[in-house]
């Protein structure tokens, strides 16, 4: 049984429609990359499977439960993470705070059970040596790291990443890259939306391309990089 | 004269620790749902008005009644919350203005229905008429007693929000209800706690100020003005600074007694306008 099971999504906002009739499966462990222009669709599609807005039509299935109509608070007590593109802290909070009241209330742990795991995902996501600062002081390659580092103290099956290499430099993106390598073997699936593309073929085992909402590729992502359409639509040869 | 004017100045104070019991509801729902509830000075005459029944009713210890309708008024902000407010909240900023301002009226009118207009006191017994001498000077057991429940409850307030687990939940919400609703948290309850625990606050204020002092049916639009311009001197989303504001209003209008009886609430209006001109953002902004 896939993971996520996408039949025949669409979402439209008033007379615009995002997504089209989207179908898109992710497997157990895998690890998918979205790409596409600007106005694809691609966060919406990340808003519509994490709960920030509901479909117009189609069904989500994730672990074989449609999920379309749940509250996010729900999803993300599923095991859905997410980050965001623009990183989006508890400013006036510390760093600890940040990802202990992530471990709390979306792993459901117990208050001790909860401290270790955000002391664990801290370790993971290098935060531990500012765990006391506040949150809105944090440099923005911190900043991803704490949307990760949150996001991991939910112990997600799956996590949506959100071009969590965008504004950074090479050197930046490659430590985020061996954080995310290591939350994959830890046994969670990987839906990661990027426009760093080296980044990106680094760690996706599989790529998709949306174009005006709907699914424009599919498949290993050389090939789906290679593919003349994709190349017109994305990379604009 | 210098001995009158430390008089003014300490009864200022004291009156301040009131003028902060009516306060701290406010700021706190103002620092967490980012809503001014117009209701909030008729919801501390209400609860008067429970306190009154229960204590006279039951011939109950005026502080024994208090104690049995904290959870009371928890439960009660966070149905109101929960089932009313949080309804209207998000989708336009004159909506929870309109809804409370609705609720004002219904509670004024509900209240002189059902107790009349003739004002009322809350029975504080012995320690209404107790006087203590400080430093040569004779104050009232009862003001006093109003300063220490502002202080402790500003600081059990205070380590609960910034200290406690159930702190951190309400901050996060506050920060960005989207974000946090994707790391588990329903806005909607964690706001309901946060209006119930606003229902506590309302009800110790509600104690004080009915030991203090006379209130009727029609008594809600001054505290509301009186928390409104202490929540704003203190700058919003500090509780000390609430407690500053509510002191600062307290003094300023102690000594505009002095100069002029009439002068009295004038001067904390004066003084309010006065430090919005200068500080806008209030004396101990949090946010």
């Amino acid at each position: 049984m896939n993971l996520v099971e996408i039949r025949r999504l669409s979402k439209s906002f008033g007379g615009l429609s995002v997504i089209n009739g989207l179908d898109l499966q992710l497997g157990e462990n895998e690890i998918l990359g979205v790409i596409g222009p600007n106005g694809a669709g691609k966060t919406t599609l990340f808003n519509l499977i994490s709960g920030v807005h509901a479909p117009s039509e189609g069904s989500i299935f994730y672990r074989g439960v449609d999920i379309g109509r749940a509250q996010a608070w729900d999803r993300c007590r599923l095991g859905i993470g997410r980050t965001f593109q623009v990183p989006r802290p508890y400013a006036r909070m510390s760093v600890y705070e940040n990802v202990l009241v992530a471990a709390v209330h979306g792993g459901g742990l117990s208050s001790r059970a909860a401290r270790k795991e955000a002391e664990q995902a801290l370790d993971l996501t290098g935060l531990a040596r500012r765990y006391a600062e506040p949150a809105g002081q944090l440099t923005l390659l911190d900043l991803k790291r704490l949307e990760l580092c949150r996001a991991l103290a939910i112990r997600p099956r799956l996590l949506l990443l959100d071009e969590i290499a965008g504004g950074l430099t090479d050197a930046e993106s490659l430590a985020l890259l061996d954080i995310v390598r290591q939350v994959h073997r830890r046994g969670a699936a990987i839906i990661w939306i990027e426009h760093v593309l080296h980044a990106l073929r680094r760690l996706a085992s599989r790529l998709v391309v949306l174009h005006g909402g709907g699914l424009l590729a599919d498949g290993d992502p050389e090939a789906v990089l290679a593919d003349p359409r994709v190349k017109a639509v994305y990379l604009g040869e | 004269m210098v001995a009158a004017i430390v008089n003014t100045l300490v009864q200022g104070v004291l009156i301040g620790g009131l003028y902060a019991l009516f306060a701290l509801g406010l700021s706190l729902s103002v620092g967490v749902m980012r809503a001014v509830n117009v209701a909030h000075g008729d919801f501390i005459v209400v609860v008067s008005y429970l306190l009154l029944s229960i204590a006279t009713g039951f011939g109950l210890n005026i502080f024994l009644a208090l104690a049995l309708v904290l959870p009371v008024a928890f439960l009660g902000g966070f149905a109101l919350q929960r089932y009313l407010l949080q309804r209207v909240s998000g989708k336009a900023v004159l909506a929870p203005l309109l809804v409370t301002f609705g609720l004002a009226i219904i509670i004024q009118n509900g209240l002189l229905e059902g107790y009349g207009a003739d004002p009322r006191v809350l029975p504080g017994g012995a320690l209404e008429t107790k006087v203590v001498s400080i430093f040569g000077m004779q104050l009232g057991l009862m003001p006093l007693v109003t300063l220490a429940a502002a202080i402790v409850l500003i600081f059990a307030l205070d380590r609960l929000l910034y200290k406690s687990q159930v702190g951190a939940l309400i901050r996060a919400v506050s920060d960005d209800p989207g974000a946090a609703s994707l790391i588990g948290l329903s806005p909607n309850q964690v706001y309901g706690i946060a209006m119930g625990i606003v229902g506590m606050t309302v009800a110790v204020a509600a104690c004080f100020m009915g030991l203090r002092s006379n209130f009727d049916p029609a008594s809600g639009p001054g505290n509301l003005l009186i928390a409104f311009e202490s929540v704003v001197l203190g700058g919003l989303g500090s509780l000390w600074g609430t407690l500053a504001g509510g002191v600062v209003l307290g003094v300023a209008q102690g000594v505009g007694g002095q100069i002029d009886f009439a002068w009295q609430t004038l001067a904390g209006h004066i003084v309010f306008l006065a430090v919005l001109a200068v500080r806008p953002q209030g004396l101990f902004p949090r946010y």
